[in-house]
């Protein structure tokens, strides 16, 4: 059934189409329409499950975590500061190896305050053992909540899932999204069935004390869990496509990359925006393309090695900042590149924070630039981009 | 001893009983009971915090692998049959 | 024949890691025992997370959650969820932290599931100070006491603020149960924790706790020091039933001194100190019965 409907309202249908069981939600904005909607679906009895309003986004992942144990299919929503709240109990849930699906509405981090799109909150939990799905558009965001379940419950993998979509321009904006079948989702993703879990009638305690002899042995299980997840979030994807006839390019998505003699790097929505660029681009005959990062976490190391062999020039558009040191989707790629066999000519470019417009003419402006780095070699300061004060970079 | 990663559950689960830990061996003071004072009142059981007495006809049996000798069976007993008694030195 | 007078059957293994004498294991006992085997309990960093043992050593008989320092009210509202998914409604979920986990750091979450309703025991186990991190103090520690962010150097900076009162600050969310047990009066604690048990809604138990390492006192002395709370009236056993309080044991009236100085970390108070300390035992004394007395 096609409806039209914000990121906020598809990320609910997603969490509604996986009869999410335990559903513990805390207003933040823009995440909040998220909540209110499955509110609303648990009231009406469209969706059975347990509405736990909880008092503050750590609680609300802590339920999520406890309810998890006991072996519940568990959904929650979050944004920025939310988020950075729950950070301590993010890595609880991962390692306590419990798939929990969770969309994080990103958002900058204050101060000065700030409700609009930027990724430094995702980022910043980026070590927590959390898969991180960033989304183009709303449809990704529904049929990604849908998938993460499936990968995440997998025998073997057992970690939780962070599907994120942009502050207002993926929460707060319309566009047709395609609500599957329910008879299709079910049959494509089966009730939680856990791999481990707490049970009356068997004593046990859930996530005791181990001592440093054992420590490193159950982090090297997530580890190998997480490694596995690469292969896992293709073969569900390709489930998901015959089933459903929609599909997102894996773990790195790519446009027009295959010939291109430069690629930008970005994340989120702003990838709109730059295949519109690249349209327009190729259309005047300048060789470039997108390289749309769709799994932070697990990171797509051989895609972008794979990508490096095809291409002189990558810019990577960092939409957070990691000081001291640069983008962090810039580092991890210069860090994945190191040891390809061909490196291209890099650049990170920062833009877009607290929800500033990435314009088509900044993206032009950068295409520009890395086909100039391809002659001139790797710049290795980040470069701010559209920062009042700065020599201003259009094309 | 480190189990193999192949070995253990996903996460920390404990099943095996705190049995196996042998918390006698931190006893300084070892409980020493005259069964013949013994009135069967039952409160060395009650008040045991390491649940390391079991009640035979009434009686208390200690069980020396688990008692830490805290002696608070000894502080409680109203017939005062149980004295506590420094472990020798091995 | 035996007299014994509270139920027999054992929900925890001995070879637990408290330290000897230690009231906590006393508490999980007595709760267990009122409660029985159907019970998960969710339990934060606080001692009891470290006595069931290292992996994969576990100490009771029922199974066990262990959460986040600050979520168990949380934890206990998940719990419940998953359980009401499962259509499972004749397991009893506890809550048990310890006095840091519960009156600092815990607090809103436990404030968010009483008010929530969820249906649940909160078991506090308050040894009156953070000992699972060597005896710093918290909100829940008593007035005049030493502990090692409270020392008493030559400026006597002892604890110088009231204990929170949590009791009346869960009875301000209008739960169905409140009580305080003590380990001294186990029969008392079983019929409390069936009460809770019985109730629906978010019930408080809260155990005076002795510890030995953190009260500098005698491991032997558990019981009596605690049944010495009781007796003069440092900790008196009452409940509040659906917004009715009834005192359960009567204390001896015996003068504090008789309870302070089985502790060490009440050695440094002065005589003045103490009477105010007596003063301050009898207004709530006072109060507790004018209370019993109007709602009885």
């Amino acid at each position: 059934m096609r409806k039209v409907m914000t990121g906020n309202y598809a990320s609910a249908y997603g969490a509604k189409a996986a009869r999410a069981e335990v559903i513990p939600a805390y207003p933040i904005t823009p995440q909040t329409s998220i909540v209110e909607k499955l509110a609303e679906f648990v009231s009406t009895g469209e969706l059975k499950a347990k509405f736990v309003p909880v008092e503050s986004e750590h609680s609300a992942m802590a339920a999520c975590v406890s309810a998890s144990i006991l072996g519940a299919r568990t959904y929650t929503a979050t944004s920025s500061h939310g988020l950075a709240l729950m950070h301590e109990v993010l890595m609880w849930a991962s390692n306590a190896r419990l798939p929990v699906v969770m969309t994080n509405v990103s958002r900058a981090m204050a101060p000065p305050w700030s409700v609009w799109a930027d990724h430094m909150d995702s980022v910043a939990e980026r070590d927590t053992g959390w898969m991180q799905f960033f989304c183009e558009s709303n449809q990704e965001v529904l049929d990604t909540i849908i998938m993460a379940y499936k990968v995440c419950e997998s025998r073997g993998i057992m970690l939780p899932a962070m599907i994120i979509e942009d502050a207002f321009i993926l929460s707060h904006t319309s566009e047709p999204v395609d609500v599957p079948d329910q008879d299709t989702v079910d049959s494509f993703l089966p009730s939680y069935d856990p791999e481990i879990k707490l049970e009356i009638g068997k004593p046990m305690g859930f996530g005791s004390l181990v001592r440093p002899d054992q420590y490193m042995e159950f982090r090297y299980k997530s580890m190998l869990a997480m490694r596995e997840a690469r292969d896992r979030i293709v073969s569900v994807e390709d489930e998901f496509r015959q089933a459903f006839g929609r599909s997102y390019g894996g773990l790195l998505d790519e446009y027009m990359c295959d010939d291109a003699e430069v690629a930008l790097v970005a994340a989120g929505s702003v990838a709109g925006t730059v295949r519109t660029v690249v349209d327009k681009l190729r259309a005047k005959g300048m060789k470039v393309g997108l390289a749309r990062i769709r799994a932070f976490r697990p990171f797509p190391f051989q895609e972008f090695q794979s990508l490096a062999g095809r291409v002189s020039g990558m810019a990577v558009l960092d939409r957070s900042f990691t000081h001291g040191a640069a983008g962090a989707f810039f580092t991890e790629i210069q860090g994945a590149l190191y040891d390809a066999p061909k490196r291209p000519a890099m650049k990170n470019y920062i833009a877009g924070l607290g929800g500033r417009d990435i314009t088509p003419d900044v993206i032009e402006g950068i295409f520009e630039d890395i086909l100039v780095r391809c002659e001139r070699g790797s710049d290795p300061e980040p470069e701010w981009l559209d920062v009042a004060g700065l020599p201003r970079r259009r094309s | 001893m480190s189990r193999s990663y192949e070995d253990i559950p996903l996460t920390p689960i404990s099943d095996t009983p705190s049995t196996v830990n042998m918390t006698g061996l931190w006893r300084v003071f070892r409980p020493v009971v005259d069964l013949d004072k013994c009135r069967k009142c039952t409160l060395c059981w009650k008040f045991c915090p390491d649940a390391a007495i079991e009640l035979v006809d009434g009686k208390p049996n200690i069980d020396l692998r688990y008692c830490k000798g805290c002696g608070i069976c000894a502080n409680e007993c109203p017939a005062e049959c149980i004295i506590m008694v420094k472990e020798e030195a091995e | 024949m035996s007299r014994v007078t509270i139920p027999e059957v054992e929900h925890a293994y001995p070879g637990s890691t408290g330290c000897p004498g230690c009231g906590a294991n006393l508490v999980m006992r007595y709760l267990l025992k009122g409660l029985g085997e159907r019970t998960i309990l969710t339990i934060p960093a606080c001692c009891w997370a470290v006595m069931p043992g290292y992996w994969p050593s576990h100490c009771l008989k029922v199974p066990m959650v262990y959460c986040a320092f600050e979520a168990t009210g949380a934890s206990l509202s998940g719990i419940r969820a998953a359980l009401d998914m499962k259509g499972v409604e004749d397991v009893t979920v506890v809550g048990f932290a310890g006095d840091g986990g519960t009156v600092d750091i815990g607090l809103q979450a436990l404030s968010g599931a009483a008010e929530r309703g969820t249906d649940a025991i909160y078991v506090m186990y308050d040894n009156e100070a953070y000992m699972n991190t060597g005896i710093q103090r918290s909100g829940a520690t008593p007035w005049g006491a030493w502990t090692t962010t409270t020392p008493v150097g030559s400026s006597r900076d002892y604890k110088r603020e009231p204990k929170k009162d949590i009791m009346s600050i869960m009875e301000a969310h209008g739960i169905p149960y409140a009580a305080t047990v003590s380990v001294a009066h186990p029969e008392d604690f079983v019929k409390k924790a069936k009460k809770a048990k019985d109730a629906r809604g978010l019930k408080f138990i809260h155990a005076l706790s002795p510890c030995p390492p953190g009260w500098k006192m005698n491991p032997m002395k558990t019981i009596e020091i605690a049944r010495l709370a009781v007796d003069t009236n440092v900790f008196p056993l009452y409940e509040v039933e659906n917004g009715r309080l009834r005192i359960t044991k009567k204390g001896k009236g015996l003068p504090i001194e008789d309870y302070l100085s089985t502790q060490g970390r009440f050695r440094h108070l002065t005589e003045e100190e103490v009477k105010r300390m007596q003063e301050s035992v009898d207004s709530s004394l006072k109060a507790l019965e004018e209370r019993e007395a109007r709602e009885g």
